[in-house]
Order: structure tokens, then sequence, then C-alpha cells
């Protein structure tokens, strides 16, 4: 179970010498590889919290109810409590640590604390990683199921409704209430400019 | 969690050779968002798994006839947002937004969707007994919690429901089913992908082992899967299954019904074609009497439990307002 230096790095996909169910893995997080072994039935939200000590993640149902795992996947929003660590890939995992530009907070981080957007903090790094994720989707043009069924989507997530921001937020449970924050805070980035530098993907 | 040896399929005919030939207990993942929970939970419990979620099915192809063909491995959230389906098979489009959350259908496949399993609260507990996890046990569903489960097409060993939204509304649509095993491609319809529980409830289709799908291939657009929607009831605004659901299609010349598709969803193991309702309403006067009347000789048939009766209305509501949306009659 140790951490291996990318210098004596066997090549992904290798089994573990003596044990058949552990696996080499090369998992990119916020733009650093690190090379380990896992037990394959490790999920990429143990592997964050447990091996590489990103705990900025937060397990909180862990059957992808309740969003609080929620990190980046090639810029797609994803349940980590359910991702294997072995499935992973080659894709680059952003999680909540790795939004901010040096001392600069990420765009969403700053609107949940201009907004209040929390009130214990334990769904905020999930909340924040899929609004992320959610403003890019809108971006691309995406719909929802509150979209009207004849537009094909919005221009850009600048279009989003309160409601849209609802429906598009909906795999995100907060115990402590703070919806009606959390949505004015996703409002404000929405509306506002991104740039490249916001979007991980 | 049992441990499991883990392996990345290198094309779809080494993977099918690779778990045809092994035990009934080495199996395929794809996004993993129904499997992952299932093996934390305990309910399966594969020694083997091999990873078909990165195989090069990720595409959307407009075959030569000008169907579309849906690589199994592409993901809900791309499928639901591709603006061909959604103008041109709009059911299927609002039928994936409308399920699940935006992280899971980023990581769902469409042929993981297909094949996941029922949501049935004593299917998920392995201190219950169950006859669809563990084969003679009984099902106390039926005297017990099943406000979520059948209302037809049940048997007396099981009363699950399939949790698919997206199968209904493919179902409703007449998708076929590419399917590749150790002896070649074959196509099946929807709706012989699925079968009932009869007294084997263990099995919830028809796929042998190592049978991989490969693909869900819609017919052409034409003016009925252009005027299709799917609506669902739930028992919060997003993120739940359905209570009730209903795909629907339907063309009219004149105020008569040309050819209409019916599919319920949540009522049955599996999508509920409403063929008997179907063939009722063509022919008929497009109005919500000649409607209700064609989807009652269908729900007749229901056999609903103490706790879903609800459903028969339910079901029945959601259809006439379907077509009548579709239709653009008065409600």
């Amino acid at each position: 179970m140790t951490i291996l230096s990318p210098t004596s790095a066997p090549r992904a996909g290798d089994r573990a010498d003596s044990r058949p169910t552990e696996t080499f893995v090369h998992l990119t997080v916020n733009g650093t590889t690190h090379t380990l072994a896992v037990d394959n039935r490790t999920s990429l939200l143990d592997a964050l919290r447990d091996r590489l000590e990103l705990t900025g993640t937060k397990k909180g149902c862990d059957h992808g109810q309740c969003g609080a795992c929620t990190v980046l996947l090639d810029g797609d929003r994803i349940n980590a409590c359910l991702q294997l660590a072995v499935a992973v890939g080659d894709r680059s995992v952003t999680t909540i640590e790795g939004l901010a530009a040096d001392d600069a907070l990420h765009p969403m981080q700053q609107a949940f604390l201009d907004h209040d957007g929390y009130q214990c903090g334990y769904c905020t790094p999930g909340q924040i990683c899929s609004a992320v994720g959610a403003l890019a989707e809108a971006d691309r043009g995406w719909p929802s199921h509150v979209t009207p069924p004849g537009d094909t989507g919005p221009a850009s997530a600048a279009e989003l409704s309160a409601d849209e921001i609802r429906e598009r937020l909906s795999g995100n449970l907060c115990r402590c209430g703070a919806y009606v924050n959390i949505v004015t805070a996703v409002q404000q980035v929405a509306a506002g400019p991104r740039t490249d530098a916001d979007d991980p993907s | 969690m049992r441990e499991f040896h883990y392996e990345r399929a290198a094309s779809p005919s080494a993977a099918v050779a690779t778990v045809t030939a092994a035990d009934t207990d080495t199996v395929y993942l794809g996004g993993g968002t129904n499997l992952v929970d299932l093996m934390k939970l305990g309910v399966a419990r594969p020694s083997r798994v091999v990873d078909v979620s990165g195989l090069p099915l990720d595409g959307l192809q407009t075959l030569p006839g000008g169907g579309l063909l849906i690589g199994a491995a592409v993901r809900n959230s791309v499928l639901g947002s591709d603006p061909q389906v959604r103008h041109a098979y709009p059911a299927l489009s609002q039928a994936l937004l409308a399920g699940a959350s935006g992280q899971i259908r980023n990581m769902a496949t469409v042929g993981g969707n297909l094949l996941q399993r029922t949501r049935c609260g004593y299917f998920n507990d392995i201190a219950k007994p169950c006859n669809k996890r563990e084969p003679g046990t009984g099902c106390p569903a039926r005297t017990g919690v099943h406000r979520d489960l059948a209302i037809i097409g049940h048997s007396a060993a099981c009363i699950a429901t399939h949790p698919s939204d997206m199968a209904v509304a493919l179902s409703a649509l007449d998708a076929r089913v590419h399917v590749l095993g150790s002896d070649g491609t074959r196509v099946v319809q929807l709706d012989e992908l699925y079968r009932l529980p009869g007294d084997s409830p263990k099995w919830d289709t028809t796929l042998r082992h190592g049978d991989l799908i490969t693909g869900v291939e819609l017919p052409p657009p034409s003016g009925l899967t252009r005027r299709s929607m799917y609506r669902k009831a739930r028992d919060r605004a997003s993120y739940a299954f359905a209570a009730g659901a209903v795909a629907a299609a339907v063309t009219v010349t004149d105020g008569t019904v040309d050819d209409v598709r019916i599919s319920f969803g949540a009522i049955a193991p599996r999508p509920w074609r409403a063929r008997i309702a179907e063939q009722e309403l063509v022919g008929r006067p497009a109005d919500a009497r000649h409607i209700g009347a064609a989807l009652d000789l269908e729900l007749v048939h229901a056999r609903p439990f103490p706790d879903n009766a609800f459903k028969v209305p339910l079901s029945r509501r959601l259809a006439v307002s379907a077509l009548l949306g579709l239709i653009g009659g008065p409600r």
C-alpha cells in the first residue's frame, strides 16, 4: 500500500506481484501524476482521501445519492464514490484543491464566500465542483430537464434561470438547506465572464 | 466487497471471448453507477471485472437507411443533449434528462443503463430474502414495502420494476439492440431484450453469459418520432426514480389517430409497451374520451398491490396528458 516514486513506476495496468486483485495506476490529480498500487475495490474517492491525502473531497452517502464526493474527470463532474480508481485510466482528475489558481480563489469558490452559500460546509466542495461542471455543460449548450422541449439548449451558462440552476445541481444535497444562497452564488458566476482557466477540462 | 480481478477490454470481440470463457461471476463494467454500488452492498459479487467503458463504442452514427446507431459506451449526458436526438427523438432526450443527476449521467453508459438492476429494497438488502437475488428465498415485497413496485407483468415470485427512464423511451421508439455474442452479432427488439420474471426472476434479460450490448439502433426520424415525448411523475422535483412515467408518440390526420406508441415506466419488470391501447386507438378520434377508453383496455390487466394501486390512475393520466399535449388539443 505504499506510494511509489514515479522513477520506480511499473506500467499502469500491471498487476501487483503479490496480489492479483491490486493494480498499479497512474492517477493524475490537479496536474500531478501519482503512481500507486491500489486494491481494485478502491473508489476514486477513497484513493483521493486515504492514499493521496486530498481530504477536501468529502464522503457523504458513498452510494452516489448525495454529491458530496463530486470531482471533475477531464472536466466532467462525476461521483468519485462510484468511480473505481483502477478504471480512471489516463483521464485527469480535478478536486476542490485544484480549482484555485495560486493564491486566487476560483470564481465559484469566491461566489460561495460572497453569498454565504453554505452553513456547515460539508457538502460545499462537492457543490462547487458540481457547479463548475454544470456551467461548463451549459456553455456547451446542453439542455436540462426544465429546458422547454422545443429548445435545443442554452447559448451559454449566462442564460440559465434559477430553475435551471436548481435542476442542474439536483445531484448535490445540502442538509443545512443553504440552497437559496447556493443558487445565488452560481448565478453570479454564470452571469460573469469565464476564462479557460476556470474550466479545468 | 469481494476482491476482484480487473482488466480493460482491448476490443469488443476480445471482451466477449474473455467473458464467455470465464465463470458466470465475471462481469462487464460500464460507467459503474449501478454495478459498483451493488458491489458495495454485496448484492453483486464478481470475481473478475472486464471494463468495456473505454471501447470505441462511443459514437452516434447515421445509418445508410437513415436510422441512428448509438454506441453502447455513449454517456447518458452526451446522448440526452445531442441536438439531433433532441430534435428527431425528443422522447429519448427528455427521458435521459429526467433520469438520475448530472454527475451520474456523465458516468452512465447506454449499455449499462439498459442493464441496470431493479431498485426494489429487498433486492438491494442482502439481509432480506429475494427471489431475484437468491432464487428460492421468497418475495417479502408482496406483503411488505411495494409502493414503488410493479402493477403489471409481475409474477408470484417477483414484483420488481425496471428503473430505467431511457429504456421506456427506446421502447416507444421501436429501438433495436445490437448484441455481440460468441457466435456473432444479432439485433433484437428492445422488448425481446427484457423478459418477464415468471418463476425465474433471477434473469432480467434474454442475454446469455458473455453477450455484450454494442449499440442501440433507432428507426429513421419520422413524423412519429419527432412528435414524441416523455412524462415522469416522481416524489420530488428532480433526481428521483419514477413513481409513474410514459413515453408517447402520435400522428394525427383530420382529427383521427394515424399511428401511436405508448410505453409505460415504473409499473412493470420492463418498459411496458401498451400494445392493446395502441391497437385500439389507431383510426379513432384523437380526443380525451377515446384515448382514455383505449388506455382502460390496457390497464384493466393491471394487478396492483394495496400500496401501489395509485399507479393505475397515475399512469392513465400521464398518458392522456402526454398524448393530448402532442396532439395539441384541449387537455
